[in-house]
């Protein structure tokens, strides 16, 4: 029998402890993928935040860290200082990145860092129940915002890569979806390129993953895809909002 | 040993630290040490080595974090108030097992306080500081020199127990000028990443986790065990104090850093008026040097305990003495410096004179 299709080498057998649905999976897959691909594997350091994926380094078998929650980029910041050979991304969430960690990763892109983030934007806290996160669309309904998100009492949702593509430090800056398998495909392109840039010793490279989260949306996977794609791409469009010269 | 320069204490910490191997600084401004990040950010660059200013303490202490996590040799320097915003990063770093160097040039609190030189930060240097139960090695310098000397000892101390080590210091250490003499240069060249180190796999055959996440209760009392493990060896090793006229003594007065050092003179005064009092100063301030209080009970009348805080040390002084036999206390608050003879005279006031 031929074989036409595996889970990439660098992911490790462990059942991985997300809901059934959710895109976490998805997106560990296209970051293993391109680490091969990209002969990376053996110099990478990911480190890892506190939401959902605070157990990541069971699932992408690289050398890995455990953050404190939102301090990701500051820990990656000291790793790559003192190891500039090292490949070192972040994996973080909404809650850890846009809301506690958002000095540390506004600094990191702003000092150019030669390290890579992957952001993952699923509207909400997922790990902690579904609590409203930076990232919650207006109207939208988590467990503390019962009666919807309102402007005049939670503020409006933060867009982070466009927030990021104003400084002069990043490299490239992205957003993707996990929502089709086109836009999976073009999450992958766009990872590459993120990954490319700190191989380049560019910058700092960041894409956000729009992505979705069945259990606390109360969804199906397939409602939550839906969803994801009518009402979330048009408030986050899928886009590269700062590419410099070199990044391929 | 080279010649002696005459420094100020911020920067002599500094060219300490860098000698005896600091590869990597992390840190934000705050005074009084804004000297010592200054010194770091000149000579760093001119040896090759990191130098980055945060953007918070809380960043800069999760850079240190992460470059501790690499097996590199890291500082950081800061002052009280800085201090507190880096706890967080303190309990993860201890139960991650990972070396690195705290400065905490102590000033005038709670809150907001003063720029003063103050020792209140003395519980929460020893005790812990962050969430759970850890402690870090506190070393608590006295002078200039013996600052200097142990930047050696901190980094040594680091990397052999894979724990964090703070030197607790204070603004006037830190603004004092005095002739200091540097220990020989570490051979950072001879230094090698280790096994346990985070930088990528390479050609190891396991892949290196660094974390201080263990979601089952049991593997996390297993953890806790191991840490609780290291510390009984630290306290039984790393003791360090010093007896200071002590031999003939029928008092003591307990002080640690500059307090100490000003005591010392307060002996003296007593000492040229017949009074045979001297001082137990407590190096390590975790692990501390219970054995050396108790082994004193017996010989003295009473113990008389001196800091720039409302008593804190004070609480491990008794914790040594055990009611055996009076502990008194003195001490100035918010920034202020006890003189030499204002110890001398509350010191006197105990002995009904």
């Amino acid at each position: 029998m031929k074989l036409i299709y595996k889970a990439p080498d660098t992911m490790t057998e462990k059942d991985t402890t997300y809901c059934p649905g959710c895109p976490h999976g998805i997106a560990h897959r296209l970051i293993s993928e391109s680490l091969e691909e990209m002969n990376l594997v053996k110099k990478t350091v990911i480190v890892w935040p506190v939401g959902c994926s605070v157990f990541g380094y069971y699932f992408i078998g690289t050398d890995a860290v455990e953050a404190a929650h939102g301090r990701a980029c500051a820990m990656a910041t000291g790793i790559k200082r003192v190891h500039p050979e090292s490949f070192v991304m972040t994996y973080q969430g909404d809650g850890d990145l846009a809301s506690i960690g958002i000095a540390e990763t506004v600094h990191a892109a702003a000092r150019g860092e030669k390290i890579t983030t992957i952001f993952i934007n699923n509207g909400n806290y997922g790990m902690t129940g579904g609590q409203m996160a930076p990232t919650t669309l207006i109207g939208q309904v988590t467990t503390t915002t019962p009666y919807g998100r309102k402007p005049e009492a939670n503020g409006f949702p933060m867009h982070v890569p466009e927030m990021l593509a104003t400084l002069d430090g990043p490299a490239y800056v992205a957003r993707a979806a996990l929502d089709s398998p086109q836009h999976i495909i073009q999450a992958k392109k766009f990872i590459q390129k993120a990954f490319s840039a700190q191989a380049k010793r560019l910058g700092f490279s960041i894409v956000e993953l729009v992505s979705t989260c069945p259990t606390n949306w109360k969804m199906t996977p397939v409602e939550s895809m839906e969803r994801a794609r009518k009402e979330v791409l048009p408030v986050f469009p899928i886009g590269e909002f700062r590419v410099i010269k070199g990044v391929e | 040993m080279g010649e002696k320069i005459l420094m100020k204490g911020s920067e002599a910490i500094a060219e300490a630290a860098i000698r005896a191997g600091a590869m990597a600084f992390y840190g934000y401004p705050i005074t009084p040490q804004n000297e010592t990040p200054e010194y770091f950010s000149r000579r760093m660059p001119e040896l090759g080595r990191t130098y980055l200013q945060a953007e918070s303490e809380v960043a800069a202490i999760n850079m240190v974090y992460g470059a501790a996590c690499t097996g590199t040799r890291v500082i950081t320097t800061s002052s009280s108030p800085g201090i507190s915003l880096m706890q967080e990063g303190f309990s993860y770093i201890a139960n991650s097992d990972v070396p690195c160097v705290v400065v905490n040039a102590m000033r005038g609190g709670p809150g907001l306080g003063d720029i003063a030189p103050a020792q209140a930060d003395y519980f929460q240097a020893t005790k812990g500081g962050g969430h759970g139960d850890y402690h870090s090695i506190v070393l608590a310098p006295h002078t200039v020199q013996e600052q200097c000397d142990m930047m050696y000892d901190a980094f040594d101390l680091a990397d052999k127990y894979r724990i964090m080590v703070v030197v607790l210091v204070d603004g006037l250490l830190g603004q004092m000028m005095e002739p200091v003499e540097f220990k020989d240069w570490a051979d950072v060249k001879s230094y090698k990443t280790p096994d346990w180190a985070t930088v990528g796999q390479g050609e190891r055959s396991n892949r290196n986790i660094i974390t201080s996440l263990e979601i089952l209760p049991e593997d996390l009392e297993k953890m806790n065990l191991k840490l609780q493990e290291k510390y009984r060896t630290i306290e039984e090793i790393e003791v360090r104090f010093e007896e200071y006229k002590m031999d003939d003594a029928e008092y003591v007065i307990t002080a640690f850093g500059t307090t100490a050092r000003i005591a010392k003179t307060s002996v003296n005064m007593a000492r040229k008026e017949g009074i045979r009092v001297g001082i137990i100063r407590p190096i390590t301030l975790y692990p501390f040097p219970y054995a050396v209080i108790e082994k004193r009970v017996n010989q003295v009348k009473f113990f008389f305990d001196v800091e720039m805080n409302a008593g804190q040390m004070l609480e491990d002084v008794r914790l040594g003495v055990n009611g055996k036999k009076p502990v008194y206390f003195y001490g100035r608050l918010g920034g202020m410096v006890p003189t030499a003879e204002e110890i001398y005279t509350a010191f006197k006031k105990q002995i009904g004179g």
